[in-house]
């Protein structure tokens, strides 16, 4: 062996750390590319080092988890098994073995994974540079692991593109980033188990939150109580939220929903609603809660453009991946909220245990997979967990029908509901590609992320993957100058 | 209580850049939407087609609700980039390329 086999991880949240420090100590040469300027990901993300935060630790849980990875990249970077470049934003993977060019014949190559396919590696990963993210940069590897992560959903509702409505997890990341809160009177609404932390993260910082306010009942708990069960830490965690947001004088309001936000210019008020049994409003029980802030969403999407491109099989809206982590495309390894959201202590286990085959498939052996069942079981009760908490968290069934036709859907197009129900209606349109094509619900800058769930939901479809081919913008000179290699 | 106190942050000493014309304070290592919000700002874009006011939506770089003209470069995500002394922070209107 003259060098090490090359792994580029591309996120440097949980999953990614975790990845990224088992192959490293497998004699795997790894190189982690992340957009943010430290590692942590969302779940990790603390105040920039010039706000000087003595105490990041006050709004996270879990700090010890992140002391240990960090200590752990840490000592990695000090050996140089590990290659940190923040700041790099990809927008592309490119697997450049389809056809073996060195011998000029026509076979595919099999695995991916044999090194020499290509010279410096069979993926070329294109990143763009610095936050202004104009310079272009391309690392060529072995092996690429996805941990790109999720970004929150939030379904719309009228008032929804008011400034001072931001999504729960925008909320948590400006608050944990920049030390800044959206308004001092907060409301924090929607569904899933973001809510608690976010509301009591607001709360502790000092806003004043008038309402927790969660469309999901307790009602349905006892449906998913065994799996539930097997977690009683996360249980705890939900405990523990609850009681912390008694102490801040918030009572959490289930099985209501917020029908609007008003103002003109900016947020207002909002109002909430009590849902019945099949998802409908409970007549009389408006009620109106003044608030500079609406904090709100409904539970996650991964992202899944960077493995879409490579030709990844999806399962639903998920990454597909086997026991080994593995994407059906050779040489690509996904872990995380990318393969499905789960939470951080998912994506630890699955990063955890991808790490290893990737290393044992670049050294040319076979992965024992009895080297990682702790893990692998793990990894089995938190899935089971995560589907029992995305049918408890369920959005309402009748959100769809409550979407007025003259709201947004499309915030960067402007396309609004009553559109979109034309297209389908009178149109014909039987897809969101059909609704895209006729209104352009989805063709802004955001590329349908945003729109993408209440434009399946306005016309009957089941979502479908977002197919871009370029997971951020990338300028046109970036791509006219490719390929600018970093030396590896 | 604020958020500075809660995770008892020194920062580096504060700094003037201006949004519209006007002087606002902002700490080393805000992205330019934390320092907009940290002086009570929520709004600097206008949308394309009904010129309605926008700001931080997603706050992670995915919705690009809160683009914002940064010395004279427009569309740039309020919520990515970071501040620096007199950066000469604009209300995007529309595309933002009026001016050209």
């Amino acid at each position: 062996m003259t060098e090490r086999p090359h792994l580029a991880v591309v996120g440097a949240g949980p999953a990614g750390l975790a990845a990224a420090l088992a192959a490293a100590a497998r004699g795997v040469r790894v190189t982690l590319l992340d957009a943010a300027e430290q590692a942590g990901g969302q779940f990790y993300r603390r105040p920039a080092a010039a706000l000087g935060a003595r105490r990041p630790q006050a709004l996270h849980h879990q700090w010890r988890v992140w002391e240990r990875l960090r200590d752990g990249l840490d000592r990695q970077l000090s050996t140089g098994h590990v290659r940190h470049l923040p700041d790099h934003h990809v927008w592309c993977v490119d697997r450049t073995d389809r056809r073996d060019r060195t011998d000029g014949t026509d076979h595919p190559v099999d695995t991916g994974v044999n090194r020499g396919g290509a010279p410096g590696g069979v993926f070329a990963v294109h990143a763009l540079r610095g936050p202004l993210q104009e310079e272009g940069v391309t690392v060529r590897a072995d092996a690429v692991l996805l941990a790109t992560g999720g970004y929150e959903r939030v379904l719309p509702f009228p008032g929804w593109t008011l400034p001072g409505v931001v999504t729960a997890g925008g909320a948590q990341a400006m608050l944990k980033g920049g030390l800044v809160l959206p308004g001092r009177t907060v409301v924090v609404a929607g569904t899933g188990p973001l809510l608690l932390p976010v509301a009591c993260g607001l709360a502790a910082a000092g806003a004043r939150v008038a309402a927790l306010v969660e469309s999901a009942g307790p009602k349905a708990l006892p449906r998913h109580a065994r799996a539930l069960a097997a977690q009683p830490g996360k249980l705890a965690e939900g405990a523990l939220y609850a009681g912390k947001l008694l102490r801040h004088g918030v009572r959490p309001l289930t099985r209501h929903t917020v029908v609007e936000a008003h103002g003109t210019d900016r947020l207002t008020a909002v109002t909430v609603a009590a849902l019945d049994r099949d998802g409908g409003l409970v007549p009389g029980s408006a009620r109106r809660i003044p608030c500079d802030a609406l904090a709100v969403g409904h539970g996650m999407l991964p992202h899944t453009d960077l493995a879409e491109t490579l030709g990844c099989a999806l399962s639903g809206t998920d990454v597909r991946v086997d026991d080994e982590q593995r994407t059906d495309v050779p040489g690509v390894w996904a872990a995380g909220e990318a393969t499905g959201i789960g939470g951080a202590a998912l994506a630890l286990a699955e990063g955890h245990i991808a790490g290893r085959p990737v290393a044992a498939r670049l050294h040319g052996t076979l992965p024992d997979p009895r080297r990682w069942a702790g893990a692998a079981r793990a990894r089995g009760r938190l899935r089971e967990f995560s589907a029992a908490l995305d049918a408890l968290y369920a959005p309402p069934a009748g959100w769809a029908d409550r979407i007025t036709d003259g709201t947004v859907v499309c915030r960067c197009e402007e396309v609004t509901a009553g559109q979109v129900r034309t297209s389908v209606d009178v149109l014909g349109a039987g897809d969101p590609r059909t609704v895209k094509l006729l209104t352009r619900a989805g063709m802004g800058w955001c590329q349908g992320r945003m729109c993408g769930p209440a434009v399946a939901g306005l016309s009957g479809c089941p979502a479908t993957p977002g197919r871009r081919p370029f997971a951020r913008p990338v300028p046109l000179g970036v791509l006219a100058r490719l390929p600018e290699d970093e030396p590896g | 209580m604020n958020p500075r106190e809660l995770a008892r942050a020194a920062p580096g000493a504060a700094f003037t850049l201006t949004f519209d014309g006007g002087p606002v304070t902002a700490l080393p290592g805000q992205t330019v939407a934390a320092a907009l919000w940290a002086a009570g700002v929520t709004s600097w874009r206008s949308t394309r087609g009904t010129g309605r006011p926008r700001g931080v939506f997603c706050g992670i770089g995915v919705c690009f609700d809160c683009l914002v003209t940064v010395n004279d470069r427009p569309n740039q995500r309020a919520c990515l980039v970071p501040v620096r002394p007199g950066d000469v922070i604009r209300t995007q209107e529309g595309t933002g390329r009026d001016d050209d």
